[in-house]
């Protein structure tokens, strides 16, 4: 359609921006929790976070010297020498000797004040104070400066929260034991369903159309159904809450999804090619481990980038099945909710458990991208 | 020496017959093609043979095993598919030795076999490739020395030439007959819908219709002496006409008249109760030439007229409801529309049909 | 030792889990082959045949096991479980426990935040979903901002309540306020631009989908009255509720356009979002929809993609502008894909528990059914109440199962 004729260049400008302003709109609240782990809890409370990614003003209000002990002799008068900055020198925008006016002047400017007192503060911090015997006396003389603060940051939130924090601001076990419940989640279901989903896919038997309806009915039923019963059984059979648990649920409820999926995309190759590995020879067996595994390859992947997701990103089975009194096989996504419990202040805590959580995530979903498409377009019933 | 029989075989969906009761014996060194419009069964009769579909009924003999129950790699068959069936996951060389690594072979046979398949059928230089990365023509050869690998009792082609463009059907067709004359002693089921890969590579052509064989010959044999209309109309192009007569005359040679007074006389024996009765007179389009004068078979006005060069195709308007009459003359013919003409056919390449439709020639 | 390392025990689980499996698959078939059905002696030909009969069934057995034991049995047990008392030692109470559960205020309030999500949540993100997806269509960097908004389809529901969480803080009024929405809440002072972007746009955008309900319901009319003879009743009760829906829908956002101008708004004040009732249940919505419109725009980009590029190029032709384009030659043809979006952001809906569980967990008038079943079957140990709530929920789910099985058999056939 691009090469149609006399098409209006500003309708194009429209769709341009506003797709910019959508992304911007749905990139906005992730940007906010990155950026925010990179902050001091200090930093967070003072200012929006957004205010941390260009250099801010910040006013900060410094004394002079004592006069009674630094002054010194100056013509008439007396004066004090000496600088503002302690320690790390800020980057004066402007400064004033009055809380009512704390930008009057510029670096290098001199202030005058009543009587015929004046303060010199240069760029670089060091100032001249001038004035008669009793108007260099007692204490010193407030300095405002407004300085302007380059974006600073820091990864001090990473190195508590992965290695040196305690209790619960430590997130490195949660994260194992997601890894533990993860992984093994999502390999699992993929063996038994793949066996499942090429028998109903290319294996002759009675019954096989009711139970690939029978799939698709499950594929919707809601977990929560399964909670009591199942926490009973496992209970009654002795695997109690633990990883066994968590494993078994986790399998069980990404089955429908993984032999859906499975068997539509095993169902489209092509049935020639297995006929002709029948022809060659090949068992059942053989063909689906040498012909059809590798040929579904995408359809596992897609699958097992699902099952992952889910698993990892998941709350609830964790808490019903594996996460027991002692919590000692806590999940990250359980760790955040008590955060946000017992720690709903502490955004530079949150805001870096978080992202620890959904880093790997995110990191799945930009690599293997086009497959998780390729799964949804495929698993959406139609 | 037979090499596969058919015996009494059919296949039934349910209560949908889609064969019955086929006999056939197939010999050593022939290459049959079974032959049909679509939906006739013969792909059907070719996956039951391969074992691929389940024989519902009769028995299915190879080399004199009845292997109505055995899988598909115990029957020693090798297949070539339409669409060749190429594992796109395995180079060249693995997709031919794939069927030898299952059965057990050593991995020196194993190479001996590939290596000599894929010289046969120059494929030597792409061994290492992925299936993607040839044409179609080559992707043809893989699948044919696939089956060749194996060294089996019966090679089956499903329609094999029916995804290669125009050009390469012909080249390939032409391979597929030198490699039957390379290999005189194996046995090869050929499935087609085109009649000139039938015509051009059968040894003996089954041509089946609605679920049974219509009539088992050699090309010409099927060409000259069709068993009935069916075979006669599908055999050759354009099809035979066929025009409704009346028999004038029995005995050795036979008279019949037309409608519009064209008679003919034909050297196919009639018997004497035949005499008046309804039947109907073959001619082929390229048999048939123009005459002047009152001995002519058929006469029709011309309504379209292809020039093609070569040849010059007339089709006649129809009388009432009968099928339009095809005349093919060699040449170029200078003929308007609307031209009545009168065409005339040399009375032994006639054909003679009773109202079933059954060849005159077969009947018992 | 391997109960102290979970990951060494997680590493062992794989490969016993996976060994077991494999090891399931093959032994059993050899079995199958060798043993029970040997493909050799004067039966040969009738053992392979039995084999095969038996091996689907191999293949199957973990899988239905699996489904049978975790989705399907469960079903049924909840089922009995919400008509027994566990404090009577699981005696049968017929109905007793769904008329506790009918007497609780904080079940029908969840009741009623779940259709609010169910209506809401689906229906903008769809239409989000799908402005994205046309937008994008035929942008040359259109693949980079889809990427950007499927993006956090990857973010847990935790990770996106404290997300969104950061977005409602909120600080006293004399601090900055760290929260966006209050830092740009504090910006409108009641002047002419605040009148203008709270009052006018909300009219008009309230304005628009009453108009758009009204033209869409008068089109389905004008349809259903040209065709009314020869439809089911089937279709003719979903049209009655499609009309109810409608209607309500107009009212709704009738009522909302007047009623946005008699509101006061507390300029200057910094707002906690998630404890104004009725309005907090948008703010957790928002969070659902902010996952689900990147789902819903990568499907239906693909349909959009998948329309034939002649029925555009004709509808040009023929004279159509864009939005003609849009809403007469496409949108009719990606309708099968529409409806799919629809319902499978609706089966999220349905399950919907991280989000409220992790932001406000029911309080403030945010309840809905997943959380309250949480809420009964382990906080209050109410096993029939937790069962009962667990049923409406299949029960509300049950109309897409159906339809999903329909269409699954349909398309097999």
């Amino acid at each position: 359609m691009a090469g149609v004729a006399g098409k209006k260049s500003s309708l194009t400008w429209a769709v341009q921006i506003s797709v910019a302003l959508l992304v911007l709109l749905w990139l906005f609240p992730t940007v906010g929790l990155f950026v925010s782990s990179f902050r001091t809890a200090d930093q967070i409370s003072a200012s929006g976070w957004w205010a941390a990614l260009f250099s801010s003003e910040q006013s900060e209000v410094f004394r002079t010297l004592d006069p009674d002990e630094h002054r010194v002799l100056d013509g008439n008068g007396f004066r004090v020498d000496g600088t503002i900055f302690a320690d790390t020198p800020l980057n004066i925008q402007a400064w004033g000797v009055s809380s009512r006016d704390i930008a009057a002047y510029q670096p290098g400017e001199t202030a005058e004040m009543k009587g015929g007192e004046t303060l010199t503060l240069r760029r670089d911090g060091s100032y001249t104070w001038r004035g008669s015997d009793e108007q260099l006396a007692g204490r010193g003389q407030r300095v405002f400066v407004t300085a302007q603060v380059p974006p600073e940051f820091t990864l001090d939130n990473y190195a508590t929260i992965l290695f040196s924090g305690s209790g619960q601001d430590n997130m490195a076990k949660a994260f194992f034991n997601t890894l533990t419940v993860t992984i093994p989640a999502t390999i699992i279901p993929i063996v038994i369903a793949a066996f499942a989903a090429y028998a109903l896919a290319w294996m002759e038997f009675p019954g096989r159309a009711l139970l690939i309806a029978a799939i698709v009915g499950l594929l919707v039923v809601p977990l929560q159904l399964a909670l009591i019963p199942l926490l009973r059984l496992h209970l009654g059979i002795g695997i109690g809450k633990g990883y066994i648990g968590a494993w078994l649920a986790h399998t069980a409820f990404g089955m429908p999804l993984a032999v859906y999926l499975l068997r539509n995309y095993m169902a489209g190759l092509p049935r020639d090619i297995i006929e002709n590995a029948k022809v060659d020879g090949a068992t059942d067996f053989q063909i689906f481990t040498r012909i059809i595994i590798p040929l579904s390859f995408p359809a596992l992947a897609s699958f097992a980038i699902f099952q992952f997701l889910w698993t990892w990103n998941d709350l609830l089975v964790a808490k019903v099945f594996l996460i027991d009194a002692t919590g000692s096989t806590t999940v990250m996504t359980n760790q955040i909710v008590e955060l946000l419990g017992t720690r709903g202040g502490n955004w530079e805590i949150l805001a870096t458990a978080a992202f620890v959580s959904i880093a790997v995530p995110l990191g799945v979903f930009f690599v293997m991208q086009r497959y998780l498409v390729r799964g949804l377009l495929a698993g959406s019933v139609k | 020496m037979t090499s596969l029989s058919l015996k009494g075989v059919s296949k039934a969906y349910g209560s949908m017959e889609v064969l019955r009761d086929i006999d056939l014996d197939i010999e050593q060194g022939e290459l049959v093609v079974f032959v049909g419009p679509s939906g006739c069964g013969k792909s059907t009769l070719l996956r039951m043979i391969a074992g691929l579909e389940k024989i519902t009924g009769g028995t299915l003999d190879i080399d004199n095993v009845v292997v109505n129950d055995l899988p598909p790699a115990q029957r020693g068959i090798a297949m070539v598919f339409q669409s060749y069936a190429l594992y796109p996951h395995m180079t060249v060389y693995d997709n031919m030795a794939f069927s030898l690594k299952l059965a057990g072979k050593s991995r020196q046979e194993i190479d001996t076999a590939v290596r000599s398949a894929a010289d046969m059928l120059q494929l030597s230089q792409y061994l290492d490739r992925l299936p993607k990365a040839l044409s179609g023509g080559q992707r043809q050869r893989v699948a044919i020395g696939r089956a060749i690998v194996r060294d089996p009792k019966v090679f089956l082609f499903d329609e094999p030439l029916s995804n290669l463009d125009a050009a390469l059907r012909v080249a390939t067709r032409i391979e597929i007959a030198q490699l039957k004359e390379s290999m005189p002693d194996s046995t090869m089921i050929y499935v087609t819908h085109d009649q000139v890969e039938a015509m051009t590579l059968a040894t003996r052509i089954v041509v089946l219709h609605g679920g049974g064989i219509e009539q088992v010959g050699a090309p010409l044999e099927l060409y000259e002496r069709p068993a009935n209309t069916f075979v006669a109309q599908f055999i050759g192009s354009p099809a035979m006409n066929l025009i409704e007569a009346k028999v004038t005359e029995t005995g050795p040679r036979t008279s019949v008249i037309m409608a519009d007074g064209g008679h003919a006389t034909l050297p196919i024996p009639t018997r004497a109760e035949d005499q008046g009765n309804a039947v109907k007179l073959g001619v082929r389009p390229e048999d048939l030439s123009l005459v002047e004068g009152d001995d002519f078979l058929v006469s029709a006005d011309v309504e379209i007229i292809e020039a093609l060069g070569e040849t010059t195709v007339l089709y006649f308007k129809p009388k009432s409801d009968a099928p339009a009459l095809i005349a093919k003359l060699p040449g170029i013919h200078q003929i308007q529309r609307g031209t009545h003409l009168k065409l005339i056919a040399a009375p032994e390449k006639l054909h003679l049909f009773d109202e079933n439709g059954v060849s005159f020639l077969y009947r018992s | 030792m391997l109960s102290e390392n979970p990951a060494l025990l997680g590493l062992a689980t794989i490969i016993l889990g996976v060994g077991a499996c494999l090891g399931y698959f093959f032994l059993s078939n050899l079995v199958l082959d060798k043993v029970v059905f040997p493909a050799r002696g004067k039966h040969a030909g009738r053992n392979i045949n039995r084999a095969n009969m038996v091996r689907p069934w191999l293949f199957l057995f973990p899988a239905l096991f699996a489904l049978g034991l975790y989705l399907a049995y469960p079903v049924f047990e909840t089922l009995r479980l919400s008509l027994t008392d566990r404090s009577l030692g699981g005696a049968f109470v017929g109905f007793d426990n769904y008329r506790q559960m009918m007497n609780e205020a904080k079940f029908w309030e969840a009741l009623r935040n779940n259709m609010l999500w169910l209506i809401v949540v689906p229906a903008i993100s769809t239409s989000f979903g799908l402005l994205a997806a046309q937008l994008t269509d035929r942008l040359r960097w259109g693949n980079l901002a889809k990427s950007l908004i499927f993006m956090p389809m990857a973010i847990s529901f935790v990770g996106a309540s404290v997300i969104f969480k950061l977005i409602y803080d909120t600080r006293p009024a004399d601090q900055n306020q760290i929260g966006v929405l209050n830092a740009i809440w504090l910006k409108f002072d009641g002047g002419a631009g605040s009148i203008f972007v709270l009052q006018i746009l909300p009219t008009v955008f309230f304005l628009a989908v009453a108009g758009l309900a009204v033209f869409s319901g008068w089109g389905m009319f004008r349809d259903g009255s040209a065709s009314l003879r020869g439809r089911s009743l089937w279709q003719m009760s979903l049209r009655v509720c499609a009309a109810v829906l409608g209607l309500w829908l107009v009212w709704a956002s009738i009522s909302a356009a007047v009623g946005i101008w008699f509101v006061e708004l507390p300029y200057g004040e910094p707002q906690t979002w998630l404890t104004i009732p009725f309005w907090n249940n948008f703010f957790l919505m928002a969070v659902l929809i902010w996952i689900q419109t990147g789902f819903a725009m990568v499907i239906l980009s693909a349909a959009l993609r998948g329309i034939p590029e002649e029925t555009v190029e004709a509808a040009i032709v023929d004279g159509a502008n864009p939005f003609q384009i849009f809403f007469k030659i496409k949108v009719p043809q990606i309708m099968g894909t529409i409806v799919v979006v629809w319902t499978t952001i609706t089966l999220t809906v349905l399950k919907v528990f991280d989000i409220v569980f992790a932001m406000t967990n029911g309080q403030w008038e945010t309840q809905v059914l997943a959380n309250y079943m949480y809420d009964k079957l382990f906080r209050s140990n109410d096993w029939g109440v937790g069962s009962a709530s667990a049923i409406v929920i299949m029960l509300l789910v049950t109309p897409i199962l159906v339809w999903n099985v329909h269409n699954a058999r349909k398309e097999m056939r």
